[in-house]
């Protein structure tokens, strides 16, 4: 139980993967300019993460692992997530309009997100458990959230600010996030304080 | 359009990650050193000449319906090959660049230049195209990774710069140093073009754009002028 709080804490907090450890970076800087939009486009992540996380975790475990086939994994992954993504959205849509409706613009987007990808591969490549994986996955999706309003937040104030000509949008936005990732570090040592691990 | 504007075109004015603002997640984790990110670049090159040269091939086979797919799956062969050639003969670089060598798959300038360019154009034109916007990438790459070793570290490909090595300022090598790294460059192309080239981070470049099908409800279609399709 220790073990998988630990887990949740770094991926939410000292790893978040957008602020420190830059995956999903294009919806970060490109959905969060609503507040309304952020938190759909971060729970949207969340849920898929959490999906492609469950079923890629068993195909690597039980299929490629044993068959020597561990190499194919990024290709097999992919493929996994963009079908996913197709058959939520069109579940969604038959079973429950309401939510697709709200989630369902955000859902193709997440298809070539490197966050979802680079998940999946994470949790391998750390050799989480399958629970401790799907731990993980939900942490990660939590941090991404967490950043995404955070920083609609920021940006919200950021409309009304007026910085020098040649920093007016992008580049202005790419600064502000770096002061939201300074602000993360300070969660650094959190895990070593808490947990003494 | 000669064929050496075709190639410089990726290098200056239409830079994948300084002008378009695409494949910023490697662009941000892979700059801590000089050396991871001309490894990336060199990488992500090959990916992408590998992939332009097979899609154009391919362009009038492939169904129109079901391009993305194709083109996902195509890529992510040549990534994994590229993946096992260099855990096999460079697995420093390999393992300095971790997941990031796989996630070349979802890099939006790969399959935005399939989408854009290689489905479009032949075989000879596509390669060109690749080399140039490979090019620029990598030489983005170098330009803040260079930035942030010699700030960060106080060194340049591992070697010390004196004075600097003495009194580095970490926070360039760290995430906020990255962000405030690639702003400024951003500021800098902004204030030499001179273009009103202040546009949002949005969807026009974006590969997926085309996959939110109800435009008008897309989260992004307020920003761009949605793609080229």
């Amino acid at each position: 139980m220790k073990g998988l709080i630990i887990i949740l804490m770094t991926s939410v907090l000292v790893n978040n993967y957008v602020l420190v450890r830059f995956l999903g970076i294009c919806p970060f800087l490109g959905v969060s300019k609503k507040l309304n939009q952020a938190f759909g486009m971060g729970v949207a992540v969340t849920f898929v993460m959490l999906m492609a996380t469950a079923a890629t975790y068993p195909i690597y475990s039980y299929l490629l692992e044993p068959n020597g086939l561990g190499y194919m994994r990024t290709i097999v992954f992919i493929l996994v997530i963009a079908a996913l993504v197709q058959l939520v959205e069109i579940i969604l849509k038959k079973y429950i309009p309401a939510l697709h409706a709200s989630l369902g613009i955000y859902l193709p987007l997440i298809t070539t997100n490197c966050a979802v990808l680079g998940v999946t591969i994470n949790n391998i490549n750390d050799g989480y458990n399958f629970l401790e994986s799907m731990v993980s996955s939900v942490g990660c999706g939590l941090g991404f959230l967490l950043a995404m309003v955070l920083f609609a937040g920021v940006r919200s104030r950021l409309e009304e600010a007026d910085p020098p000509a040649a920093f007016r949008g992008l580049p202005i936005t790419l600064v502000s996030a770096s002061i939201v990732a300074l602000s993360f570090m300070g969660f650094s040592g959190l895990v070593n304080g808490l947990f003494g691990a | 359009m000669s064929k050496l504007q075709n190639l410089l075109k990726g290098i200056i004015k239409e830079n994948p990650v300084l002008v378009l603002v695409l494949g910023t997640c490697p662009t941000l984790a892979t700059t801590t050193s000089v050396l991871n990110a001309l490894g990336m670049g060199v990488a992500a090159t090959a990916v992408l000449i590998c992939s332009n040269i097979a899609i154009s091939a391919l362009r009038k086979v492939i169904p129109d319906k079901v391009r993305i797919p194709c083109y996902i799956v195509l890529i992510a062969g040549f990534v994994t090959i590229i993946e096992m050639l260099m855990h096999a003969f460079v697995p420093d670089l390999y393992e300095s660049l971790g997941v990031f060598l796989s996630l070349i798959v979802v890099n939006c300038i790969i399959l935005g230049r399939a989408e854009m360019y290689a489905s479009k154009n032949g075989v000879v034109d596509s390669a060109i195209d690749a080399v140039g916007m490979g090019i620029g990438f990598t030489l983005a790459l170098f330009l803040m990774a260079s930035i942030r070793e010699i700030l960060g570290a106080g060194t340049f490909l591992g070697f010390a710069i004196p004075w600097l090595v003495d009194n580095p300022i970490l926070i360039f090598g760290m995430a906020p140093g990255g962000f405030f790294v690639f702003g400024c460059l951003i500021a800098l192309v902004n204030k030499i073009s001179k273009k009103k080239n202040n546009k949002e981070f949005g969807c026009h470049n974006c590969p997926s754009a085309y996959l939110c099908g109800k435009k008008d409800e897309n989260p992004c279609a307020t920003v761009g002028e949605g793609d080229d399709k």
